[in-house]
């Protein structure tokens, strides 16, 4: 075996297990500071009016800001894809279930 | 040295990823029954009359700089630091603790104004879902103040990051929970009365 292919399948070994390497602190701060940016945002628009778009931009800071967190902070973005999965399946089964237990009810018609 | 694993990972860790899949769908319920319920306040008063946008704004903002601080503990332990370690650890559990005062602030206000447990629907909704997750938050606490006494042991090394991870994963948890409650319970605009 090659010395390449001795370092891509160790490589590739590294990727599935658990020791990998975490973001510096400096990174940390870095990710912290666009996150409270973020909130800011949010929260401006409390303040500001910005009409029918203002729940769609409120979702999409959301759901950005839980990724952030999720891939940073909870290091799934450097961890195993099993955890990943385990997570996403978690939210994706939430999601599924209750957007038809609201649908049921009739939630999205009646405002 | 890490236990071998027929997966390769840490059961530990695997068993709090799977812990925190299924806590999607307890929150997933609270969420959703509070989504049918913001509407039916009856004569009590209504959450567009109630919140204090500001001030819970600034306790999301704590919440979230926790997560900075509990990632900042986590890599002092990496490097063997323990004086930061304990650092990040106490304040990250201070955060905490603030966050949960007020909470605790918020309803009390919220009874002397006139909204209790069983005043309606949308009461109970709202007290059912922030306190479920101001319990969470405060188990963390209890697991992060059992982290910094067990570091006064001697007992929380660089051997042992592994714990402060697994500690860590659950109160990222909290974080992003609570960044779903803050847009979808306090920001998205809320009927009045």
């Amino acid at each position: 075996m090659s010395t390449s292919e001795t370092r891509t399948e160790d490589h590739e070994d590294h990727e599935d297990h658990e020791d990998h390497e975490h973001p510096s602190d400096q990174k940390y701060m870095q990710i912290a500071l666009l996150l409270a940016v973020i909130t800011a945002a949010e929260v401006a628009t409390y303040f500001v009016h910005i009409g029918p778009a203002l729940i769609p931009t409120l979702m999409v800071m959301m759901v950005v800001k839980f990724f952030i967190v999720a891939a940073w902070f909870m290091h799934l973005r450097f961890d195993s894809k099993m955890f990943t999965r385990f997570f996403v399946a978690g939210i994706v089964l939430a999601v599924s279930v209750y957007f038809i237990f609201l649908t049921v009810f009739e939630f999205w018609t009646k405002g | 040295m890490s236990e071998e694993t027929t997966t390769g990972l840490s059961h530990n860790k695997l068993a709090m990823w799977v812990f925190l899949g299924s806590e999607c769908l307890l929150f997933g319920a609270l969420i959703s029954t509070y989504l049918l319920y913001r509407n039916k306040f009856y004569d009590g008063p209504a959450p567009g009359d109630i919140f204090d946008i500001p001030f819970t704004s600034v306790s999301s903002f704590v919440l979230l700089m926790s997560s900075l601080t509990m990632v900042l503990a986590l890599s002092a332990l990496q490097k063997g630091d323990i004086r930061n370690n304990r650092l990040w650890l106490l304040t990250t559990a201070l955060l905490g603790a603030v966050f949960i005062g007020g909470q605790v602030y918020e309803f009390t206000t919220f009874i002397r104004e006139g909204l209790g447990y069983t005043t309606s629907p949308f009461s109970s909704a709202f007290f059912t879902l922030t306190g479920f997750h101001g319990v969470h938050v405060s188990l963390g606490i209890v697991m992060i103040m059992s982290l910094l006494i067990s570091s006064y042991r001697g007992k929380l090394t660089k051997k042992n990051t592994e714990t402060v991870e697994i500690i860590g994963l659950y109160w990222h948890f909290v974080d992003v929970v609570w960044i779903i409650i803050f847009t979808v319970i306090y920001l998205v605009p809320n009927p009045t009365s």
